[in-house]
């Protein structure tokens, strides 16, 4: 019988640290071996007896029952059902303890098991140094993404029972025109179980946003509140969130509809926790394109050092970001834009060649750029109008990842069109990309790693008040803007 | 039936700290409220059963009985046979446990008494900080790096 033990003292009040150890699900978001897990059976996460299978990143595959779970105790213990390392009859204990002269926290961590004849050692290290010291630093920087505020109320005392927080919306009367947004009063109630209250303090306002206003998108039906990315501070939670508390800073972009308000009370699995040098403003006018320049470069397509892409829209919010990310990639960047005024910005943001028109003709120019072989990835946020174009500025090989249709849905496609030069098309949706949090919350510190590293920057932004949203969307509808709006409540 | 915990963390290996600790006789070496201390009956200090007389630096007396000393757990209990305190059926555990990360001590003291009631926030207090906390403030010094 092989024993384990590891222990570390954390720099966080007991309880910010249970919320998250509890919950048997979590480990992908603060533990940096593991990639993906879920729950079988789809029970809760704190069910005596749930089992959680996951993959570490090296490719290991492991299934663990919880077998006890005490929140008086802080206590934790799990074994291995099977494993693809040879972990025999693995228990291990998780147990917190309080550090009563300030606001720390001991963890011990624990287990037996048995190894074949040879691998005692080795497993051993693993288990000490990889899962359990590998664990603490990864619980550490996960906390250190969250700020403290200093005034926390515990998860366990929300406000008074029932009483709502009053805030104001922007609510789409009907569909139609920047005119039919309206300000009005929207108190948000206290959340419900898997819900989360937010004082929101900065919104993102998106182009699709636009879309759902005119009733093209139809993603709500008036009356009803636009928006789908906001930042601010979690006022309360309800029964069964453990990965966000109140006091902390968060942010999403997310469905459904209603981001243009106050204070908002939502479904907390799309909410993220702010890293301390991210600022709310600039969460707010980061997050939905940041996260959507960050899975099409290194998702939908993986871009490479070397290849030519060609960005429409090359100053507008996603249009930037791609520009800045994909040069220090290392791609040839080239783009289109409607003014010489854009085509500075996008230039000044790393992006070569910008190509300046409104009439949607650039393939020959991106031909005569790349010796007549054309582009090997464009990121279309155009539509319809640049379908032709499109397919005649491509490379033999190339792929087309279509994100957006400013100027009109796409006609059908028949495969015969790809065929004529091994085309690929993508029509990729950010939220299927971020629907399982252990992806959301890859992406989004994917997105915050390159905010900090100044491979993505939010220099320019455009400020409204939130009464001000039919403004801001006037603005943006005459492409008055270049970079991000943000409303302000 | 009233509990008290206090807790901490020292900048020392567990078995250094225990050294320290481990003397049921060695009160007056690193707190900083005892006077003088004697193991009655010239016993050794760390025999289960022995009594220590010791006098605080506030000249109250104090006799205390070791219950249990493990060197493997680095963890000891007493209760209080007499003191000027005011409580009844006293029983203390102090406890190291080794902090991996970092080569540091996590120091563990509870106690259990009845005292009272109108004492008890008094006396939690009294022994919670004047006490448990006092004397983990004392070693924290005594082994700051």
């Amino acid at each position: 019988m092989i024993r384990v033990t590891r222990s570390a003292v954390i720099d966080a009040p007991i309880e910010r640290v249970w919320a998250v150890l509890r919950d048997f699900n979590g480990h992908t978001a603060w533990h940096p071996v593991v990639a993906e897990s879920e729950i079988e059976g789809g029970e809760p996460s704190d069910q005596i007896g749930c089992v959680r299978r996951f993959t570490l990143r090296d490719g290991n595959h492991i299934r663990e029952q919880l077998l006890a779970l005490s929140d008086r105790d802080h206590v934790s213990t799990y074994c291995i059902l099977d494993a693809s390392v040879p972990l025999r009859r693995y228990v291990a204990t998780l147990q917190l303890k309080r550090v009563t002269d300030g606001e720390r926290t001991f963890w011990h961590w624990q287990s037996t098991f048995d190894a074949p004849p040879g691998r005692e050692r080795e497993l051993a290290d693993m288990v000490g140094t990889g899962v359990y010291e590998g664990g603490f630093q990864g619980l550490r920087a996960y906390l250190r993404r969250a700020r403290h505020a200093p005034d926390r109320p515990t998860a366990s005392r929300p406000l008074a029972a029932g009483q709502t927080v009053p805030a104001q919306g922007v609510v789409v009367s009907a569909f139609g025109g920047p005119e039919v947004l309206r300000l009005q009063p929207l108190p948000a109630r206290p959340p419900g179980p898997g819900e989360v209250r937010i004082r929101q303090t900065a919104v993102g306002v998106n182009y699709m946003d636009v879309y759902v206003r005119s009733g093209h998108y139809r993603l709500i039906e008036p009356p009803a509140v636009l928006g789908m990315e906001a930042a601010g501070v979690v006022v309360d939670v309800g029964d069964g969130v453990a990965h966000v508390l109140p006091g902390d800073r968060v942010a999403y972009a997310c469905a459904p509809p209603g981001a243009y308000v106050g204070a908002r009370t939502m479904p907390a699995d799309q909410i993220v926790v702010l890293p301390d040098d991210v600022d709310e403003e600039t969460a707010a006018a980061l997050m939905l394109k940041g996260m959507t320049a960050a899975y099409l470069l290194h998702r939908t397509h993986r871009v490479r050092a070397g290849e030519t892409i060609l960005v429409h829209a090359a100053a507008g919010g996603v249009g930037l970001f791609l520009c800045q990310w994909a040069r220090a990639l290392g791609a040839r960047v080239i783009g289109t834009v409607s003014s010489e005024d854009k085509a500075r910005l996008a230039r000044a943001n790393g992006c070569e060649l910008p190509l300046v028109g409104r009439d949607y003709r650039f393939a020959s120019a991106v031909k005569a750029a790349t010796n007549g072989r054309g582009a090997d990835v464009i990121y279309d946020g155009l539509g319809r109008a640049a379908m032709e174009e499109n397919l005649e500025a491509l490379a033999l090989c190339g792929h087309w990842v279509s994100y957006g249709q400013a100027s009109g849905p796409l006609s059908p496609i028949g495969p015969e069109v790809l065929a004529a030069k091994s085309l690929t098309l993508s029509r990729p949706v950010l939220f299927h990309y971020t629907a399982e949090r252990a992806a959301l919350n890859e992406i989004a510190q994917q997105t915050f790693e390159a905010l900090r590293a100044g491979v993505i920057r939010v220099e320019r932004r455009h400020r409204y008040p939130l009464a001000s949203a039919a403004e801001a969307h006037r603005d943006l509808e005459a492409r008055r803007t270049s970079g991000p709006l943000v409303l302000l409540p | 039936m009233i509990k008290v915990y206090a807790s901490s963390v020292i900048d020392a290996p567990a078995d250094s700290v225990w050294v320290r600790i481990r003397d049921f006789n060695g009160l007056p070496g690193w707190t900083p409220f005892v006077a003088e201390s004697r193991i009655e009956g010239g016993q050794p200090a760390d025999r289960i059963g022995c009594v220590r007389n010791f006098r605080l630096k506030d000249g109250g007396m104090i006799r205390e009985q070791l219950l249990t000393l493990s060197d493997y757990d680095f963890q000891c209990t007493y209760s209080i046979l007499e003191s000027p305190m005011g409580v009844e059926n006293y029983v203390a555990t102090l406890k190291l446990t080794p902090v991996t990360d970092g080569g540091r001590t996590f120091a563990e003291w509870s106690a259990e008494f009845d005292c009272a009631p109108e004492r008890e926030g008094e006396l939690a207090q009294q022994i919670g900080q004047g006490v448990f906390q006092t004397a983990f403030d004392a070693l924290k010094t005594m082994f700051r790096r």
